[in-house]
């Protein structure tokens, strides 16, 4: 089969858990730039295939390949994210015990090694730039507050934040919208948008109000039992039945 | 215990205040008679406990790592040193022989190779450092990589403690068995057994760990005691950030290693004794406890904890011979129910409490308030 030049390429990944099939034959393409959602039912696999593409868990078989001639599965977690590959958690996950601009220091651009830690200066235009995010993330006047003190949507916030920082090529957001009111998750589906295009954005979301506003157009993909069932934008993949058979019909938001 | 305190930072005046009654308030005292030779002495020994207390004071209070074989690393140390100091005895020993009297005993009459190159004293502080950062390097290396965390790896440790001892305590090894070393006479020329030559060894030894607090409070502030402190608190992701922890956690782990190592060094000349006693996991659990009495995470809490454990075990195996590891254990249990700061964080304890006890009073000159809160809570 010729290659698009994609971004991201998952072929043919399967990954058990003690018999379970958590992904089934996956097949998987982001292009530069793109802004895709993945949606389906719980223990469609959706996070396993983060795990999978992080580094996290490793699949059984199949190929994961980055940016045409790189193979991510034989990369460790830190080498996959010096790729640039950047991920929010589906729970808050950042350092509690740090101050915001702290969190935003610890994943800022740059050599991660043990001499640059110890003696490394941050330039002024590191500092420039953390003033940036905290504008785009609306914590400036939280900046020296510890992150474990701050509201629920604002550590959501903080760790795209952190992602923004790390000038990811390829943000991989788990379920944003978890857990925020509907102000915070409008405001969450504006800033996503005002990155798409320089990022390449991959959102994962059971909200579909707010899958509504971030696809506008774009690609949908639906994953069902570890496989892709369907793909294409919103009102399609809507109207499909087999999705509505196993996931729209039995959510009472997707109405 | 579970969740680490907050890394309190030790000031700067707190540490030069500390600087200066150690390294020179108390050896003036000394000189000037108001304190004994013999307490001087006990002190210095105390201050390489208190350097020990702070290596593992920047591995667990600061990296989550919970270490129990640095009082390995402490006993390597003085083993190197005292190595040094057997061969300095010369024909002083029992036998009148240049062997090491333990060596003559075996049945020795030559040196043995591995003791020739430590008639150097450059070179017995090479190794005061080297063989304690390789022994943590390789045993490191294999714990972080195999991702080695938590209990497993304070086992893991107690474990290589425990090797280490069984190994020392044989006589085979060449390094004085259960007795280790004794009966040291000089060191760099200086008789040991003189006044003078042990206050010069308090001095450098509260030089060292000054030396070494102003140095963890100068590596915790850098973006690598961020990094220290992320992976206590999320490893995990500290790895999705894009470092590699493994190495810091191994940076980390050799220098703490050489730092116990280094008090270790100091301790020996001045206690005139080094055996494998000192190297069993019940001395790497006291450190700990230490630690954890003083408050972990501080810097200054775990010298406050070493002096003042070790004071009162002075003090308690001479008043209540039998009584000294109940109170020991006693006070240990205390600190972890009623202050979980330690005895750093007694302060900022006794301010919460004078709080709530101004804001009791405040309530009680608005009884209406009260009694409506008392109305609304309690149903």
């Amino acid at each position: 089969m010729k290659k698009k030049p994609f971004l991201l390429a998952a072929e043919g990944i399967n990954k058990s858990f003690d018999g379970f099939k958590a992904i089934n034959d996956l097949n998987f393409y982001l292009t530069e730039g793109e802004l895709r959602t993945v949606i389906g039912p719980n223990g469609a696999g959706k996070t396993t295939f983060l795990d999978i593409i992080t580094g996290r868990t490793r699949p059984d078989s199949g190929n994961l390949e980055w940016d045409t001639d790189h193979d991510l599965l034989k990369l460790n977690e830190y080498e996959i994210y010096r790729m640039g590959i950047g991920r929010k958690f589906q729970t808050p996950t950042v350092f509690s015990d740090h101050t915001v601009i702290e969190n935003l220091l610890l994943s800022m651009a740059g050599p991660r090694s043990i001499w640059h830690s110890l003696f490394g200066r941050v330039t002024a235009a590191q500092k420039e730039r953390l003033a940036e995010i905290l504008e785009t993330i609306k914590l400036n006047t939280q900046a020296y507050r510890k992150a474990g003190e701050l509201a629920h949507g604002q550590k959501q916030w903080l760790e795209i934040g952190m992602l923004l920082a790390q000038e990811a090529r390829l943000l991989l957001v788990d379920e944003p919208a978890a857990g925020m009111t509907d102000e915070e998750t409008y405001r969450t589906g504006e800033l996503l948008l005002s990155l798409a295009g320089k990022h390449t954005i991959m959102v994962i979301e059971h909200d579909m109000e707010f899958v509504r506003q971030i696809s506008q157009g774009r690609t949908v993909t639906v994953l069902h039992q570890g496989h892709v069932l369907a793909e294409g934008p919103v009102e399609k993949v809507q109207s499909d039945e087999r999705v509505i058979e196993v996931y729209l019909g039995r959510k009472s938001k997707a109405a | 215990m579970n969740k680490a305190p907050a890394a309190s930072k030790i000031r700067t005046p707190l540490l030069i205040a500390m600087a200066v009654f150690l390294v020179i308030v108390m050896p003036v005292l000394n000189v000037a008679g108001v304190i004994e030779d013999f307490t001087l002495n006990v002190w210095g020994k105390y201050l390489c406990y208190a350097i020990m207390a702070v290596s593992i004071d920047l591995l667990w209070g600061y990296t989550g790592l919970l270490c129990l074989g640095q009082a390995l690393f402490f006993t390597l140390g003085g083993y190197m040193m005292g190595m040094h100091l057997m061969l300095m005895i010369g024909k002083l020993g029992s036998y009148n022989s240049d062997l090491p009297d333990f060596l003559v005993f075996l049945g020795h009459t030559k040196l043995p190779a591995i003791w020739q190159p430590f008639y150097s004293f450059p070179f017995a502080m090479l190794m005061v450092f080297l063989v304690p950062g390789i022994l943590a390097l390789i045993f490191g290396f294999l714990a972080f990589r195999s991702r080695i965390k938590g209990v497993y790896f304070s086992i893991l440790t107690q474990a290589l403690t425990y090797a280490a001892a069984l190994l020392f305590f044989r006589n085979e090894l060449l390094m004085g068995g259960n007795n280790g070393f004794t009966d040291f006479r000089t060191l760099l020329g200086a008789n040991l057994r003189e006044a003078p030559t042990q206050r010069i060894l308090y001095i450098v030894s509260a030089i060292l760990l000054v030396a070494v607090v102003a140095g963890c409070k100068w590596l915790t502030s850098t973006r690598f005691g961020l990094i220290q402190r992320a992976i206590r608190d999320s490893e995990n992701r500290v790895l999705f950030s894009g470092y590699a922890t493994a190495n810091f956690k191994l940076f980390i782990f050799v220098l703490c290693a050489m730092i116990a190592a280094a008090a270790g060094a100091l301790y020996v000349p001045q206690v005139g004794i080094i055996n494998p006693g000192e190297m069993t996991t019940e001395r790497s659990l006291e450190a700990v406890v230490w630690v954890a009495l003083g408050g972990r995470g501080t810097l200054v809490g775990p010298v406050l904890g070493a002096v003042s454990v070790n004071a009162l075990k002075s003090w308690a195996t001479r008043a209540y011979p039998d009584m000294w590891l109940l109170i020991l254990g006693g006070s240990f249990v205390l600190v972890v129910m009623f202050m979980p700061k330690g005895i750093i964080g007694i302060p900022a304890q006794v301010r919460a409490l004078i709080a709530k006890m101004k804001n009791r009073g405040a309530n009680s000159r608005q009884p209406v308030t009260t009694k409506q809160d008392a109305e609304v809570t309690e149903p």
